[in-house]
């Protein structure tokens, strides 16, 4: 078995010869971590977990999964994984219990061995109450834990979870990352997610991959990524209109001052510390400072950092990819 | 890995796992399975009444004019006879046009035929919903094999049709269906061979124009744009012989002709051509067979993206 539980090299998918959805990524997943895919929508995260789940070919590169590859060996890949879709997609006409049935039986898992896990699973997820009711009754809340139950019914190995809070109001969502947290703790299981909340990553992966444009522009712990800042960000802004940037960086423990917008992003260590300072500093030259705020530094500081947008705009520019994917999708037909 | 070795190799599993989803998806929901029986029953109730031609002609369609009798110097045993000779003439039209007395039955065959090409039709699109809901996406990423996710959908469709063609007859009974002379108990058999084939066939028909497909509106006009030649250039109504040849041309190639035919023969026709029958059952059986392979070998080729 090879060291990592996934492992991907320069896998790259293009769509319809031109559109190019993930472009020649490297990465590795270790045994029984969360990884989280981190970017805006349209930026390649959904299209890498349907190569990984052998449902979509690699235009080029290649992928293993516990050694298997995605491509030669997709049977044993498929026996291994088990997949949490984006969408709903549990039946609604049948049950709760007769939706993982279902799942089960395509996995092949006997009727008797099927009817134990499914039991267990209900009650995992609390939906044992809820077994014989048909899923259009569901909540969104109980439609994620179903799907959840129906991705570990052939106890995976790697878990592949897209966008699993998506839509979730703030509650659920918690609870979902308790879920999630359960499976890596008590069984041991290796988990791959995508998502666009920056808080998800935070909270729940243990390392962390920025997708942008198909492209993967770093990977780290959420700790190392947020040091990697060097600190945290003051954000000042000042009623004259000159240019103060030499004078901020005299500051002591000042790192970086950048002119966004007519404010000034200051990088700074101890920032509680360096904020009055700067104040003080900027009185002294007879400035008026007409507004400031002190961030520690987030995920979204890394994303901003790293593909020089915040995630807001990147999404307008996902979308606008995901729309002409879209149009490619329909002129082809 | 441990877990791979306790679930089964075969290659066929979650076959009925599919179809049974299908399947129960549709008994589940009877008020949907009672509407789709009411048009065909619509159909025969209305048209298959009004078209009886038996009883548009008969003894009282005709009054022979009393100046007839009177000139001819009929005896009232000639007048019997003439009136009994009329009153068969409706009869005898609709058994030679239609091979039977009743038009009723001859179209209650054609309505079993509707219904399963009716059904068939729907079931396709129900690849287009799995793939917008994700469920097609899901059911990918498990073992499953290619091949058994579009032959469960043939097969549910086949067996939905099978049923649904079943009640039509039944109903068709109290309407005034009326068996041949040939029938036998046996002959029920004979025509479920033929839905069989027939569902088979047009099932993966429209699974096959509709496995690309992301939206419901193409393959709704792909199939409104297929429905109508195959309903009406077929025998459904009117038998072949009696159409104008470049509707003769089409209806001798449609499959559901020669469906319509062969159980017409096993059900309602006074004899059994057997030459015929093998040679429907044998058109029949080579549209089911290439068709089901034209669909499976889509699903290897489109479902592997």
């Amino acid at each position: 078995m090879s060291e990592d539980a996934i492992e991907a090299e320069g896998l790259t998918k293009v769509f319809n010869g031109s559109l190019v959805a993930v472009d020649h990524i490297d990465f590795g997943v270790k045994h029984g971590e969360i990884f989280g895919f981190l970017g805006p929508n349209g930026a390649g995260k959904t299209t890498t977990i349907n190569m990984l789940i052998t449902i979509l070919k690699p235009t080029e590169g290649k992928a293993s999964i516990l050694g298997y590859d995605i491509a030669k060996e997709h049977n044993q890949v498929r026996y291994s994984i088990g997949v949490v879709p984006q969408e709903y997609t549990a039946d609604e006409d049948l049950t709760g219990y007769e939706n993982i049935l279902l799942c089960a039986d395509l996995y092949g898992i006997s009727r008797k061995v099927s009817t134990k896990r499914a039991l267990d699973l209900l009650e995992l997820v609390e939906l044992t109450a809820f077994k014989d009711k048909k899923v259009q009754t569901f909540s969104g809340g109980m439609r994620r834990r179903l799907e959840l139950a129906c991705g570990l019914i052939n106890r995976p190995k790697v878990l592949f979870l897209d966008e699993p809070t998506l839509g979730l109001d703030v509650q659920t969502r918690a609870a979902t990352w308790n879920y999630i947290r359960t499976l890596k703790k008590e069984f041991g299981m290796t988990l791959f997610m995508t998502t666009h909340y920056l808080e998800e990553a935070d909270a729940l992966c243990d390392r962390v991959a920025i997708i942008d444009h198909g492209k993967i522009i770093v990977v780290g712990t959420p700790e190392e990524l947020k040091d990697s800042l060097g600190g945290d960000i003051i954000t000042v802004g000042i009623k004259e209109d000159v240019d103060i940037t030499g004078l901020v960086g005299k500051i002591e423990h000042v790192k970086e001052v950048k002119k966004e917008n007519g404010t000034y992003r200051i990088k700074s260590e101890n920032g509680e510390v360096t904020a009055p300072l700067i104040i003080e500093t900027l009185r002294k030259e007879g400035h008026a400072v007409t507004r400031l705020s002190l961030t520690k530094p987030t995920l979204n500081e890394v994303y901003l950092q790293y593909t020089g947008k915040s995630m807001r705009d990147a999404e307008d520019s996902g979308d606008s990819l995901h729309a002409k994917r879209m149009l490619m999708a329909r002129r082809r037909r | 890995m441990s877990e791979i070795n306790n679930v089964s190799k075969s290659k066929l599993h979650g076959l009925w796992a599919l179809t049974n989803r299908e399947l129960k998806k549709w008994y589940k929901a009877p008020t949907v399975f009672i509407l789709t029986l009411i048009q065909p029953v619509i159909w025969l109730g209305l048209l298959g009444n009004a078209l009886n031609l038996g009883s548009l002609v008969s003894s009282s369609s005709f009054a022979i004019p009393p100046q007839l009798i009177t000139d001819l110097q009929l005896t009232p045993a000639q007048l019997t006879g003439l009136q009994g000779l009329f009153s068969n003439m409706g009869d005898s039209i609709l058994q030679s046009t239609f091979g039977t007395t009743s038009y009723i039955s001859f179209m209650a065959v054609g309505m079993i035929a509707f219904t399963a090409l009716f059904t068939t039709m729907f079931s396709g699109m129900s690849v287009v919903w799995d793939r917008r809901l994700g469920f097609l996406n899901k059911v990918l990423s498990t073992p499953v094999s290619r091949s058994v996710i579009i032959i469960s959908k043939v097969l549910s469709a086949t067996l939905r049709s099978m049923f649904q063609a079943s009640i039509i007859l039944l109903i068709a009974v109290p309407l005034g269906f009326q068996v041949g002379k040939a029938f036998t108990p046996i002959n029920i058999l004979g025509v479920f061979a033929f839905l069989f084939l027939i569902c088979m066939g047009l099932s993966s028909l429209f699974i096959a124009i509709n496995i690309r497909s992301t939206r419901i509106e193409t393959p709704m006009a792909v199939m409104n744009l297929l429905n109508l030649p195959l309903t009406f250039a077929s025998s459904a109504f009117f038998p072949i012989d009696r159409m104008p040849g470049w509707l003769q041309a089409v209806a001798n190639v449609n499959p559901l002709s020669y469906t319509m035919n062969g159980m017409r023969q096993l059900l309602i026709n006074p004899t059994i051509d057997y030459s015929q029958l093998a040679i429907q059952y044998a058109y029949v059986g080579v549209f089911a067979a290439v068709l089901t392979t034209i669909g499976i070998v889509l699903s290897w080729r489109f479902l592997n993206k």
